[in-house]
């Protein structure tokens, strides 16, 4: 299924869709975020991405556990590589919309140091990968240490910032989105982009394992 | 042998250990009490905020120092008997509730002698010590895994900082907020909430060290 080629032209025009029509449609007319609101279509859509790549990435250390085939182990540290770009840009959308709305590009946030923090962890995984020489052992250790960071990175994104204020809707007592601010009109767009991100993530995760493989091909001696 | 008695014999024999030469104890004892004492000299008096962070910043460091240890000091011979007489379970769970003695008895032991050089009023003592035993099971129970997998990786103490920042920050955050709670003497209700995470994410890592160790431990 993974060869095959509807999603990505899915992925391409839900894309596209969601560029022209996050620039054109039109949006609700609210205070302080006017037309700045648009970030959402782009902002959101990253975090899907990153959280699915590295979701596919403790799904396949796990894997190479059971299996100890090499090739899982590829496909995970990709998806991590994957999930740092999508958190890169990110925080690049999420920092620039902040200056705008909240007036600094870091306000003392729960949800962005949360992020932040997450994306320490996988920057540890990545000099950890680094410190192992041996292709087995650096493959199990690191796959050990991506399945014990992978509850507490859920627990950093999705519970703590529950606990205290937020800045951002749907934690601490303000209204998730959806709720007021979200007219029928910007779910039109906003949906089909975290679709269209989360299968452009996939996407380009399985371009960068292909890489990998071949890569791995040419430096063994035949 | 069934799991607990290989716990208590491994147990055993890590405070027979740590006994014999004290080496790590009265190390780690030292290491505490002249942090607290280079934070006196430079701080002399420090506001409630900053006298709770403080704290936890040296007993964070305190207790990386400590637990990284746990696998260096194993030699390879002797790590070879192991693989033979016991279960890789009773191993970690071993080392966790070692770690984590010796967790309490140095908080303890710290939180007594940094309340004694720096005055400050705590609302709430005994919510505050609870808050303390429940730092201290946290740091063990986290850093064990960490310091194992980090053993691994050529014993580099560089590694072993970073691997376990990321990772103990959100437990830390969550003490921290339950401690200054302790401190402020509020009711204590009001902390039920992160005591309850705070139980709920150690128990997902020790399940999650129990699982993961086994694949860990053999070269």
């Amino acid at each position: 299924m993974m060869y095959k080629s509807w999603w990505k032209i899915l992925a391409s025009v839900l894309v596209l869709y969601t560029v022209v029509g996050g620039l054109l449609i039109k949006v609700p007319a609210l205070p302080i975020l006017h037309e700045s609101i648009r970030t959402v279509y782009f902002h959101v859509p990253m975090w899907i991405g990153m959280f699915i790549a590295y979701l596919v990435s403790v799904i396949y250390s796990v894997k190479y556990l059971k299996s100890n085939n090499i090739n899982h182990d590829l496909m995970a540290i990709e998806a991590v590589n994957t999930g740092l770009v999508f958190a890169l840009v990110g925080f690049a959308s999420g920092m620039t919309w902040a200056n705008f709305t909240w007036g600094d590009y870091w306000p003392n946030d729960p949800k962005l140091n949360s992020s932040a923090i997450a994306t320490l962890i996988y920057l540890a995984y990545v000099v950890l990968r680094g410190s192992l020489e041996e292709e087995q052992k650096r493959a199990k250790i690191s796959a050990v240490y991506n399945i014990f960071a992978f509850p507490i990175m859920v627990v950093l994104i999705f519970i703590l910032p529950r606990l205290t204020d937020s800045l951002h809707p749907g934690n601490g007592g303000n209204p998730a989105f959806g709720t007021y601010d979200l007219d029928s009109n910007m779910k039109l767009v906003l949906y089909p982009a975290m679709i269209g991100w989360a299968l452009i993530s996939t996407w380009l995760m399985t371009i960068r394992y292909r890489i990998r493989i071949l890569e791995n091909k040419n430096n063994q001696i035949n | 042998m069934n799991l607990i008695t290989q716990i208590k014999y491994l147990l055993k024999k890590e405070i027979l250990l740590e006994w014999r030469s004290k080496y790590a104890l009265n190390g780690i004892l030292l290491y505490v009490v002249s942090t607290v004492f280079v934070c006196y000299l430079s701080f002399r008096v420090v506001p409630p905020l900053v006298w709770n962070a403080l704290f936890w910043i040296i007993l964070l460091f305190a207790a990386i120092n400590a637990i990284a240890k746990s696998f260096m000091q194993e030699s390879k011979g002797r790590l070879l008997y192991y693989y033979q007489i016991a279960s890789p379970q009773a191993i970690i769970i071993a080392k966790i509730i070692y770690n984590i003695l010796l967790m309490i008895l140095m908080a303890t032991i710290a939180l007594v002698f940094y309340s004694v050089v720096f005055k400050n009023n705590i609302g709430d003592v005994w919510l505050y010590y609870l808050a303390v035993l429940i730092g201290a099971i946290s740091f063990s129970t986290v850093f064990t895994m960490i310091s194992a997998i980090a053993s691994k990786a050529n014993n580099n103490g560089t590694l072993m900082a970073i691997l376990s920042f990321p990772v103990i920050i959100p437990l830390l955050m969550l003490i921290i907020k339950l401690s200054k709670n302790a401190m402020d003497g509020l009711d204590r209700s009001v902390s039920l909430n992160e005591i309850g995470v705070l139980c709920a994410i150690n128990a997902i890592v020790i399940v999650i060290s129990l699982l993961l160790f086994p694949y860990l431990w053999r070269d």
